[in-house]
């Protein structure tokens, strides 16, 4: 079967193309603000957005992408004001939302039915108006998330330097806020709005098992989101299965394989980090030769913890201090 | 004298508590100031007042004789936040933590030109992290995450720099490479204000040393090594705090610090 001989199925694999690229750009300035569940948040107010849309006929496109800026928004307001930490606004906003998404379906007087294909997505029913609007938005996020990126960077790092280097620390949280409701809602269609969080923050957890960088993470957070759902459609275009479930099960998936291979490589690089722990023990400067063969000179250099000790610099070694005295160590 | 930094009667609360009162001073061209005190005695306050990290309750700030709220020319100066983790939820390289040093001189959109991979680079050779730039700043050490957030401030090759703690947790052998970046600093002219418990290796460079008690400040003058000094002779110095600001005359022999290079440029 050749599945681009159908125009839903080339126009599911675009909306998937773009959401696989957006999503996890965004969400890697979620992540890194530790905000990884704001995507989730966004994702319940969205449902009231899409519940008006039913209620009224308008598009529930369009009504769901005012209600997630909106949200997003105010989640940033709520969380920067600081009276409430950022999982309880979170809490707040997903239980409002979900609630006020049923309420107002129930109104329209739609059954919970009508809400499930954009709860958990419908990808090979999406119309070509839906795709234009869907691959518009997620271009449009892709292009700010990597252009802006030195400066988006800069204040989900430290958003204290961030405002002395002059960067305005509230418009740059604001749009980060606004890229993800406006992610959420393109996603909606893809992989639903119960889900799409997944798609956000995943590929961004994968990526940095494997990266030491920003820019790294980033990119291959990018390329793995696109891979798992381009993934997702053409493995519901073989087996009935739905797309929105299996992008993010290919998803975890990825996780799964890249979490042991991460470990592997923490676990090498720790060989080389300095000593970590503090061997703060005061005990008497007795002269005790150290019994092992030293290799190198302590030194500022040597990676080992220097530790002030009355006149002298004592370096952690394995636990135990070493103090230089003359050609050899003493413990310490 | 070119006043850098200036507060005029300044006052800070935060969450309704006031954190800071009656503040006057004025930190001028090439000074090399050392604001010392106890745990919540608003020292980092003080400083975060002046960045306008928190807002002032009363008073005023000026930054190079501009209203804060009025300054942009943040690309002047260089901020050292004092450290809780350089590392964030994502992995970032110290090239990359350094490289954000360099947004106050950047045009929006644009790639980084020569001139600005070149002066991370150096930024990051001062503090001697060279050989770990394209490592993860979360790998490394307490001392070497400090150096790379003092890196990020060289980078913009700013005139004045501002550090909130920067030798605190920080072990003796980086305390001592930082003072070595700071003398190299200092001799260029540059404007230093810094935040510290104690100073350590530090205290040769001072030329001004402030110290902050429950919110006020407690002293203002000569360096002195550390806060405890000032504790015998306070008895009601308060009438002294509005001093003119004419009366501060830098300091440019003391029993501690013998650059003589200072004199030039008091």
């Amino acid at each position: 079967m050749n599945i681009f001989a159908y125009d839903f199925m080339v126009r599911a694999l675009l909306g998937a193309l773009f959401t696989g690229l957006a999503a996890p750009a965004v969400g890697t300035y979620l992540v890194q603000r530790r905000l990884a569940l704001m995507g989730d948040g966004i994702g319940h107010i969205a449902v009231t957005g899409v519940a008006i849309g039913l209620l009224t006929g308008t598009s529930p496109t369009i009504t769901a992408v005012i209600a997630a800026v909106i949200g997003g928004v105010a989640l940033e307001i709520i969380r920067e004001k600081g009276r409430t930490s950022g999982d309880v606004a979170l809490a707040l906003l997903f239980y409002g939302g979900i609630a006020g998404g049923v309420m107002i379906t129930g109104l329209a007087g739609k059954g919970a039915a009508a809400l499930n294909s954009y709860l958990f997505g419908s990808i090979t029913t999406i119309s070509s108006m839906d795709v234009w609007i869907t691959v518009a938005l997620a271009a449009v996020v892709i292009v700010v998330a990597i252009g802006l990126s030195p400066q988006l960077f800069a204040v989900a790092q430290d958003h204290e330097f961030a405002r002395v280097a002059g960067l305005n620390v509230r418009f740059y949280n604001v749009l980060v806020s606004v890229m993800a409701a406006v992610t959420v809602t393109v996603a909606m269609r893809t992989v639903g709005l119960l889900l799409v969080s997944a798609l956000m923050v995943i590929p961004v957890a994968t990526s940095q098992q494997l990266t030491r960088s920003f820019r790294t993470t980033l990119l291959l957070a990018m390329g793995l989101g696109t891979l798992a759902s381009l993934g997702g459609v053409v493995t519901s275009a073989y087996v009935t299965v739905a797309p929105g479930a299996t992008i993010v099960l290919l998803s975890l998936a990825g996780f799964v394989v890249a979490w042991p291979i991460g470990i592997l490589v923490r676990r090498r690089q720790l060989l080389t980090a300095p000593f970590a722990t503090e061997g703060d023990d005061e005990q008497d400067a007795d002269h005790t030769v150290v019994p092992e063969a030293h290799d190198h000179e302590h030194g500022p250099d040597c990676g080992h913890r220097a530790i002030e000790h009355g006149d002298h610099v004592d370096y952690v070694h394995y636990g135990h201090r070493h103090a230089p005295h003359g050609s050899h160590y003493d413990e310490h | 004298m070119d006043p850098v930094i200036e507060i005029e009667d300044g006052a800070v609360s935060l969450g309704g508590r006031p954190v800071l009162r009656g503040i006057s001073l004025s930190i001028s061209k090439g000074e090399v100031v050392a604001v010392l005190g106890a745990n919540g005695s608003g020292k980092s306050t003080l400083v975060r007042a002046t960045m306008g990290l928190v807002p002032t309750r009363y008073g005023q700030v000026k930054l190079f004789g501009a209203p804060l709220e009025k300054f942009h020319g943040w690309k002047r100066i260089g901020f050292v936040p004092q450290r809780v983790t350089a590392a964030a939820g994502v992995p970032a390289s110290v090239w990359e933590v350094v490289a954000s040093g360099r947004l106050s001189r950047r045009p929006l959109l644009l790639p980084m030109r020569k001139a600005d991979r070149a002066a991370v680079d150096d930024a990051i050779e001062a503090v001697g992290l060279a050989g770990k730039a394209k490592d993860g700043v979360s790998t490394l050490s307490g001392g070497q995450q400090q150096r790379a957030l003092i890196a990020r401030a060289l980078a913009g090759q700013p005139d004045v720099f501002v550090l909130d703690e920067p030798t605190a947790g920080v072990d003796v052998a980086s305390q001592q490479a930082f003072a070595q970046t700071l003398k190299v600093l200092v001799d260029r002219g540059a404007t230093i204000v810094l935040v510290a418990h104690e100073l350590g290796p530090m205290a040769p460079l001072i030329s001004r040393t402030i110290v902050m008690r429950d919110g006020r400040v407690a002293y203002d003058g000569q360096p002195i090594a550390s806060a405890h000094e000032v504790e015998h002779h306070h008895g009601h110095h308060h009438r002294d705090l509005h001093k003119p600001d004419s009366d501060y005359t830098p300091v440019v022999s003391s029993p501690i610090d013998h650059s003589s290079n200072r004199e030039g440029r008091a």
